[in-house]
């Protein structure tokens, strides 16, 4: 009983103990700040800005064509008339959905194989790693375009492609780390005193997997959103009249000596994700200081 | 050294090996096929088509096939190229995506090492965040964006360059500065934080006291082990410039073996798309063994794991 009880305070400390580092971390970094400010308002504008904004991804109109910013259109508009505001806006959320839905597969794929190579040890640890050795040697990008120009062009197919490559790096940390909880003297306490596996997974490995996996994932997001816009660039990401950065980026390229609004607004958007998600990433790599 | 080169070789061969099974299965698995077009033929000739290039057979003979051609260095025709063979398009294609990426290696090593010593050196100090801001403008901008920007600017407005071909000299500047810039903040970082671990040991004070030069400390006993994490990143830096080229050779019409991946992947050209896989995964292998070697020339210690 008393065990049970003094464990449960402890979980609690510790459960309140990762947000508020998490929140220490981007109070104390500059960097961080202004990453975290960066990001948030780029997102809420991305996610809520299209609602105030009366024009239409979509709607066409051929009579005005490619114009350039003005009080009626402040981004300007794209070749076939369309507002290029809300056309980078919608895009943002595509490019940022997938930038998280495609690490969430990583992260999920990433963890449990690590853990579980990492849990059983021996030969199946042996054979799961080598596994991922190989994949290693893979041309990811050329992978990813493969994938999508096999199975054709689905937002879905995209961050499950993406995220089936981006796992590999976190399956060797986690298995890294798995490793070395194993043998710590409170894991084997509990194997001795016959905690089925799961719940030592889940009380005591999945735990301590934490910092390391969150620190993944920040550091993930923007390759991931880079990733998908190279995708989408090549003409391989989501369909017309759907838009994301990639895509409007590879518009704007087509055009950009004649239409450099094109160009430059989605790649302002695109370029401020990246950097504000990195100063995030490396401020938690620094505050966590895992063997990255 | 010989060891490790010759042990590595022979894990090489079930990599390989399993990749090509992987890619097989994939265009195995994949609706349509290379000759399926919009006026589609007579099924008399699409059998004939099919029948010369053994694809009426049963998928484990196939499969056979597949292997035993590619042992034999053999990569079949291109579907698509017809009269090609794959490993002529790649002999043709790949000299141009080398030698960009070399270019760009080159680039990315003259701007990246600099700015990761200077900001290592000036840690602290304004100076720094001038340095690294520098080497994040290369993360945020990649090459689709910081091409056409390149060209908009040097090409459109100052007409310093022509905007897309590779014959002159002149022609490589431009793209080989929007392939490299990026892993050029890459670099700078890693040497930057490899600078700065080194600068904290206690041999480095030593060297202070014996009242050594800075130049002398800095190049001769600092950053001989603080670019080590520069070379490792070597590998899978040089790998993705020669095959992750092709957003570049795209946008600046450079016929070089990226574009060719990416045209024969839409025309579903299969032989063509397994061939250029198999040649990446086995160029990924060779510069990671290269940089493997090297980092072992730099720090021998390495040698006993």
């Amino acid at each position: 009983m008393i065990n049970s009880k003094t464990e449960k305070l402890e979980l609690s400390k510790r459960a309140s103990s990762l947000p508020t580092k998490l929140w220490e971390t981007l109070y104390k970094s500059t960097n961080a700040r202004i990453g975290f400010v960066l990001f948030f308002v780029i997102s809420l504008s991305c996610f809520i800005g299209p609602i105030f904004i009366p024009h239409s991804y979509e709607a066409t109109q051929l009579s005005i064509g490619p114009s350039a910013p003005s009080a009626k259109h402040l981004f300007g508009t794209d070749v076939l008339g369309r507002d290029l505001l809300i056309r980078t806006l919608v895009g943002g959320q595509i490019s940022i959905l997938v930038g998280f839905l495609a690490t969430a597969v990583a992260l999920i794929i990433g963890t449990a194989y690590g853990m579980i190579a990492g849990y059983v040890g021996k030969k199946t640890d042996a054979l799961m790693m080598r596994f991922v050795d190989t994949l290693y040697a893979l041309p990811f990008t050329i992978m990813v375009i493969l994938l999508t120009v096999l199975f054709g062009r689905s937002l879905i197919l995209i961050f499950l492609a993406i995220g089936a490559v981006e796992w590999l790096t976190l399956a060797r940390i986690v298995r890294g780390e798995t490793r070395t909880i194993k043998i710590q003297a409170y894991v084997q306490a509990a194997q001795l005193n016959g905690l089925p596996h799961h719940q030592i997974i889940a009380k005591h490995i999945l735990r301590n997997l934490i910092s390391p996996v969150i620190v993944f994932a920040t550091l993930t997001i923007p390759s991931v959103i880079l990733l998908e816009s190279v995708i989408s660039f090549l003409g391989l990401g989501v369909q017309a009249p759907l838009a994301s950065w990639g895509s409007l980026i590879n518009e704007g390229a087509q055009k950009f000596d004649v239409y450099p609004w094109l160009l430059i607004f989605p790649s302002i958007f695109f370029s401020l994700t990246i950097l504000s998600l990195n100063f995030i990433g490396d401020a938690f790599r620094d505050a966590f200081d895992p063997v990255l | 050294m010989l060891q490790l080169s010759i042990r590595r070789l022979i894990q090489a061969i079930p990599t390989l090996w399993i990749i090509a099974t992987l890619t097989f299965i994939l265009m195995q698995l994949t609706p349509g096929g290379p000759f399926d077009q919009e006026k589609p033929v007579t099924p008399e000739i699409k059998k004939l088509i099919e029948a010369h290039y053994g694809m009426d057979k049963p998928i484990h003979e196939q499969y056979i096939q597949f292997i035993v051609k590619r042992l034999q260095g053999d990569f079949g025709p291109s579907y698509k190229y017809a009269g090609w063979d794959v490993d002529e398009i790649i002999a043709q294609a790949f000299p141009v995506s080398l030698e960009l990426g070399l270019y760009a290696l080159i680039i990315a090593i003259l701007i990246g090492v600099p700015l990761g010593i200077l900001s290592a050196l000036f840690h602290k100090k304004p100076m720094e965040i001038v340095f690294m801001s520098i080497a994040l403008i290369g993360i945020c901008l990649p090459a689709f964006v910081l091409g056409p920007l390149l060209l908009l600017v040097f090409s459109t407005e100052l007409g310093w360059f022509n905007p897309f071909g590779w014959n002159s000299f002149s022609d490589r500047i431009l793209p080989a500065f929007t392939l490299g810039l990026f892993y050029a903040s890459f670099i700078a970082r890693l040497t930057r934080s490899g600078t700065l671990d080194v600068l904290k040991h206690p041999y480095i004070q030593t060297a202070r006291a014996k009242g050594l030069s800075k130049m002398r400390i800095l190049f001769v006993h600092t950053l001989r082990s603080a670019l080590s994490p520069v070379v490792s990143y070597l590998g899978p830096a040089v790998a993705g410039m020669i095959s992750g080229s092709f957003v570049v050779e795209t946008l600046f019409f450079i016929p070089g073996l990226g574009s060719f991946f990416v045209n024969s992947a839409f025309n579903r050209d299969d032989t063509m798309v397994m061939g250029t896989v198999l040649f990446y995964a086995a160029l990924i292998i060779l510069f990671n063994l290269i940089v493997d070697l090297i980092q072992i020339w730099m720090n021998p210690k390495l040698n006993r794991d």
